[in-house]
C-alpha cells in the first residue's frame, strides 16, 4: 500500500501547490494583460462585422461586451484616467448586438456625453446613441428622458431638451416627472433647482450602480454649492451689518443669523476663512463642486462617492 | 523514468499511425487558397489575413485533435483492455498518465510545427518577403502551444474517468468558457452574495485561455510584453500540473472492470 | 516462500446509481500456491476467476484482505517485473506488428536493450509467430492474438505467470500448442495459475487445482487425489448379444451398443459377474475399476452449492 499511498500523497500536494500557484499567476496575468485585451476587444471595429460573426449569439455576445464596457469605464475611472477613447465603440458593438439594452444606452448618455474627466466627451456620439435606441424601443420612456438630459446638461439646448421630455410623456408608463421636467425647462433652465431635479429623475431611472453613484455625487455638488451660496448671504448680511467678516460661527449663532455650525453632506462643518470665504474641508471628496474650492484648487478626476 | 518517454513514444506513433497527420493536408489546402485569393485584395490587409487565418486555424485543428485524441487516451485503452497488459508490468499508474500526456503533446508540438512552416511559407508568398515584426508569430505560436498544453491536460483528466463522449463535451465546455475567462471574472465582479463567490471560483478554476491569445495582436505586428510571455508559461505549466495531479488521484484508486 | 499466498482477498462491487448496494464478487479467498506448481483456477462462467486474478495484478482493488507473490505485497510495482499476464479475450494495440509490440512491452518491463531483439525474435519462434513478425496486429486471428499474448507473458522470463483462459477461442491444435508450451514452463520450473472452465485441459495440466463459485472457495486439492476417489464399482466390457440372465440380480448397470456391452458392476460381486461370463463363454474385452474424473468433483462441488442455497432459501 505504501507506493500507492506515497502517490496519492505527492499527487495531493502537486495539485494544492499548482492550484495555488495558478490563481496567483492569474491575477499577475491580469495586471500585464488588461489593456492588451481591450486592443483585441476592439479588433473588430465595426459592429455590423461582430453582429455577423456572432453567428445567432447575439445576445450572450451583447452581454459580455456590455460586461467589458462597464469594466472598461470602471477601471479606469478608478485609476483616475481622463479619457475613455473606447467607451464609444463599446457601446456601440453592445447595443448593435442587443439593440433593447436600455441600461447600455444610459450608461452612454451619462459617461459618454459629459466632458473629460467625467466623460469621455462626445456628447454627439451619445445622441447618436440614444436615438438609435429610441429607434429600436420607441416606447421606452427612458430613453427619452436621456436624451432630454444629455441636451440639457452638456449640450445647453433647452429647447430640443424640453422637447424630448415632451415626447417622452407620451409613452407609455413614463414616469410623471417628465411632464415636470418639460415645463421646468421653459421657465427655470439653468437654475440649481431643475439640475437637482434631472439628477433625482436619473437616479429614480436606473438601477445601475455607476449611473446611480454619479447621481449621488451630483446632488451632493449641488447641496454643497447651495449651502455655500446661502452661507455668502448670511456672511455678506452679518459684514454689512458690522462692518467685517465673521471670525467665527459663534458670532453668528449670537446675532441669530445661523441656527447651528453648518456642516456638509459628510457631516463636517465648512470652513469659514478669515476674509469671510466658505471653503470645505475636504474639496477632493466633492467632485463637481462650483463653490467652496480653495484658490488655486485644481480638481483631480472624479470619484465617486 | 524512460517507462514515461516509452509510453510517450508509444502514443506519438499511435496517433501518426492513425493518421492524425493528415490534417496537415487540410491545413494547407486551407492556407495556400486563402493566399491566393488575398494576393488578389490590396497590400495593407493580405498579410494580416494570412497571419490571423493561418493562427486561427493553427489554434482550432489543434484543439479538434486534442480532443478528439485526447478523450480517449485513457478510456480507450480500458475499453479495449490494451492497459491489463501494461499495468501488469512494472509500470506505475501515473507513469502511465503522464506518458499518454507528453505523447499527445509530442505529437501536437509536431502538427504545430508543421503548420508554422506553412504560415511562414504563406506569409512569403503574399508578402514577399519578412518583416521584422514577423518574429512575433512564433511567440503567438508558442502560446498556442501552451493553450495545447492546458487541454491535453483536461481531455487526459476527463480520460481517467469519464466517457468520451462526456469527455469531449467537458473539455470542449471549458475551451469556450476559458476563451472568455477574463470576461467571466467581470460578470463575478459585477454580482452579488453566493453567486459572486461561485462565479469567482470558476473564474479562477477555468482555463485563461484569453491571455494566451494575442493572434489579433500580432497580425498587426506588435510586440508581446517579456512579462507576458514569462507569465504565461508559468500560468500554463501550473495549471497543466494540477490538472495531471488531478488525474493522477482519480486514477490511482479507480477499479478498472 | 511461497509463490503465490492469497489472505483473505476480498472485493464486493458497489452497484446501483447511489452506489448503495454491493454485489459480492468474491468472498474472503485464502489460497497458497508453491513455486513450479501449475495451478488451476477452475469455475463457471462469473464464477470468481477472473476478479481474483485481476485483484492479483492491481487492476481492481480488494475491499478486504491482502495477498502475495514471492513474499512481496500485490502493491509492490516491483514485483511486476517478475509476474507474467495474459487477460481473458485480450487485445493488444492493433497499429503495431508483433514484434513492436513485443518490444514496447520488453522496454516496460526493463528488459535489457541489447539482448532484447535476440529474445523478441526467439519468443516469436517460440510461439510459432515467426512469419507475422512484421504483420500489423489488426489483421491477427485470434489464435495468433492469443499467441502474441503468452509471448508478451512469458517474454521477460517471468517466475510467475497468470493465465486467464488460455484456451478460449483456439482450435483444437491451438490448443495443443498452448499445452504444450505451458508444459514447457513447467519444466522450466516456473509456477503457472489459469484459470479455466475446461476440465480437461485442467485435468491434464494440473498438479493442484482449487474449484470456485458464486464468489466462493468450493475445493482444493490435488488433481490425483481428487480423481482418485474409486467409487467402489469396476466396469467391464465384453462381447456378446444380450445381457446374460442373473446379472441385474447381482447389481449390474448393463449399457449394449451394437454387440459391445459395457457394465459397471459393485467391486464386490467382481468375483461372481466373472463367474457369470465365463459360464456363457463370453470374452471379456476389459476390466478397469471406475475413476470419477475431475468433472464429477466439479459438479459435485457446484451441486454443494445449489443444495446450500435450496436449502438456505
Amino acid at each position: 500500500m505504501s507506493g500507492s499511498r506515497k502517490v496519492t500523497a505527492v499527487a495531493s500536494v502537486v495539485l494544492l501547490t499548482s492550484l495555488a500557484a495558478s490563481v496567483f499567476l492569474l491575477r499577475r496575468l491580469d495586471q500585464v494583460h488588461p489593456s492588451a485585451t481591450l486592443e483585441e476587444v476592439l479588433y473588430f471595429n465595426s459592429p455590423k462585422w461582430v453582429k455577423r460573426l456572432s453567428l445567432g449569439y447575439d445576445g450572450l455576445l451583447a452581454d459580455i461586451y456590455w460586461t467589458r464596457a462597464v469594466q472598461y469605464f470602471g477601471g479606469k475611472h478608478r485609476a483616475g484616467a481622463t479619457d475613455y477613447k473606447l467607451l464609444y465603440p463599446l457601446l456601440e458593438i453592445t447595443t448593435a448586438l442587443d439593440p433593447k439594452l436600455i441600461v447600455a444606452y444610459q450608461f452612454g448618455a451619462n459617461f459618454l456625453a459629459p466632458k473629460a474627466p467625467e466623460g469621455a466627451g462626445m456628447p454627439d456620439k451619445a445622441i447618436t446613441l440614444v436615438n438609435y435606441g429610441i429607434q429600436n424601443n420607441p416606447n421606452e420612456w427612458k430613453l427619452y428622458y436621456e436624451l432630454g438630459f444629455i441636451y440639457y446638461m452638456d449640450l445647453k439646448d433647452y429647447r430640443k431638451a424640453a422637447d424630448a421630455f415632451d415626447r417622452g410623456t407620451k409613452a407609455p408608463n413614463a414616469h410623471p416627472f417628465l411632464r415636470l421636467l418639460a415645463a421646468q425647462m421653459a421657465e427655470h433652465a439653468g437654475e440649481i433647482q431643475t439640475a437637482r431635479m434631472l439628477w433625482q429623475a436619473t437616479y429614480v431611472s436606473s438601477q445601475d450602480k455607476h449611473i446611480r453613484a454619479n447621481a449621488t455625487t451630483h446632488l451632493a455638488a449641488l447641496q454643497v454649492d447651495e449651502d455655500i451660496t446661502e452661507l455668502e448671504k448670511i456672511v455678506a448680511a452679518y459684514r454689512e451689518r458690522t462692518g467685517k467678516p465673521p471670525s467665527s460661527y459663534t458670532q453668528l449663532i449670537a446675532t441669530g443669523m445661523l441656527r447651528g455650525v453648518p456642516v456638509d453632506p459628510d457631516g463636517n462643518p465648512y470652513r469659514l476663512m478669515g476674509d469671510g470665504r466658505i471653503e470645505l474641508r475636504n474639496p477632493e471628496n466633492f467632485p463637481f463642486v462650483a463653490k467652496g474650492l480653495p484658490p488655486g484648487y485644481k480638481p483631480g478626476p472624479p470619484k465617486f462617492r | 523514468m524512460s517507462r514515461v518517454v516509452h509510453i510517450a513514444t508509444n502514443t506519438f506513433r499511435e496517433a501518426v499511425r492513425d493518421r492524425v497527420l493528415y490534417n496537415l493536408i487540410a491545413y494547407a489546402v486551407l492556407l495556400s487558397g486563402a493566399a491566393i485569393l488575398v494576393g488578389q485584395i490590396s497590400i495593407e490587409i493580405e498579410r494580416l489575413i494570412v497571419v490571423n487565418l493561418g493562427l486561427t486555424a493553427v489554434s482550432l485543428f489543434g484543439v479538434v485533435i486534442a480532443i478528439f485524441i485526447g478523450i480517449g487516451l485513457v478510456s480507450k485503452e480500458i475499453e479495449k483492455r490494451t492497459l491489463y497488459t501494461v499495468l501488469s508490468r512494472p509500470v506505475r499508474r501515473w507513469e502511465f498518465l503522464v506518458g499518454k500526456f507528453l505523447g499527445l503533446t509530442g505529437t501536437l508540438v509536431v502538427n504545430t510545427f508543421f503548420m508554422a512552416i506553412g504560415v511562414f511559407l504563406a506569409l512569403l508568398y503574399v508578402s514577399h518577403g519578412f518583416q521584422s515584426s514577423d518574429g512575433w508569430i512564433l511567440v503567438a505560436l508558442y502560446f498556442i502551444v501552451l493553450q495545447f498544453l492546458i487541454l491535453c491536460s483536461l481531455a487526459l483528466l476527463f480520460s481517467s474517468f469519464s466517457s468520451p463522449l462526456l469527455s469531449a463535451v467537458f473539455t470542449f465546455a471549458l475551451f469556450v468558457i476559458g476563451s472568455f475567462a477574463e470576461d467571466l471574472r467581470g460578470f463575478a465582479g459585477m454580482s452579488r452574495g453566493l453567486s459572486r463567490w461561485l462565479a469567482t471560483a470558476a473564474a479562477y478554476l477555468v482555463p485563461n485561455f484569453s491571455a494566451l491569445n494575442v493572434i489579433g495582436q500580432v497580425a498587426h505586428g506588435q510586440p508581446i510584453a517579456g512579462q507576458l510571455i514569462a507569465y504565461n508559461t508559468a500560468y500554463a505549466l501550473a495549471y497543466s500540473v494540477m490538472v495531471i495531479a488531478g488525474a493522477v488521484l482519480i486514477f490511482e484508486r479507480r477499479n478498472l472492470k | 516462500m511461497a509463490a503465490i499466498e492469497i489472505l483473505g482477498l476480498e472485493k464486493t462491487y458497489k452497484v446501483g446509481f447511489w452506489r448503495k448496494r454491493g454485489r459480492l464478487a468474491l468472498r474472503p479467498l485464502h489460497l497458497r500456491v508453491e513455486r513450479g506448481e501449475v495451478f488451476g483456477f477452475l469455475g463457471p462462467n462469473g464464477a470468481g476467476k477472473t476478479t481474483t486474478l485481476k485483484l492479483l495484478m492491481g487492476l481492481v482493488f480488494p475491499t478486504g484482505g491482502t495477498a502475495r507473490i514471492l513474499g512481496k505485497d500485490i502493491n509492490d510495482v516491483e514485483i511486476k517485473a517478475k509476474i507474467g499476464f495474459l487477460p481473458e479475450q485480450p487485445y493488444f494495440y492493433d497499429y503495431l506488428t508483433a514484434k513492436e509490440l513485443l518490444e514496447y512491452y520488453a522496454q516496460l518491463s526493463g528488459v535489457d536493450v541489447k539482448s532484447c531483439a535476440r529474445k523478441i525474435d526467439a519468443m516469436l519462434e517460440r510461439v510459432g509467430l515467426k512469419d507475422s513478425a512484421r504483420v500489423q496486429l489488426r489483421k491477427f486471428s485470434k489464435g495468433m492474438l492469443q499467441r502474441v499474448g503468452l509471448a508478451q507473458a512469458i517474454l521477460h522470463d517471468p517466475e510467475v505467470v497468470f493465465l486467464d483462459e488460455p484456451m478460449s477461442g483456439l482450435d483444437p491444435m491451438g490448443r495443443r500448442e498452448v499445452r504444450d508450451l505451458m508444459e514447457e514452463l513447467r519444466q522450466q520450473g516456473k509456477t503457472v495459475f489459469f484459470s479455466t472452465h475446461i476440465l480437461s485441459d485442467a485435468e491434464a495440466l494440473c498438479d493442484r487445482v482449487a474449484i470456485i463459485h458464486e464468489g466462493v472457495l468450493r475445493g482444493v486439492g490435488h488433481v490425483a487425489e481428487l480423481t482418485s476417489a474409486v467409487a467402489g464399482k469396476v466396469e467391464m466390457i465384453w462381447n456378446g448379444n444380450g445381457v446374460p440372465a442373473g446379472l441385474a440380480a447381482l447389481g449390474a448397470e448393463c449399457h449394449v451398443i451394437g454387440d459391445t456391452i459395457r457394465a459397471v458392476v459393485p467391486e464386490a460381486q467382481q468375483e461372481a459377474v466373472l463367474d457369470v461370463l465365463r459360464r456363457e463363454r463370453l470374452r471379456l474385452v476389459s476390466l478397469m475399476p471406475v475413476r470419477s474424473s475431475l468433472e464429477d468433483y466439479y459438479l459435485q462441488k457446484l451441486n454443494a452449492t445449489a443444495q446450500e442455497a435450496g436449502g438456505a432459501g
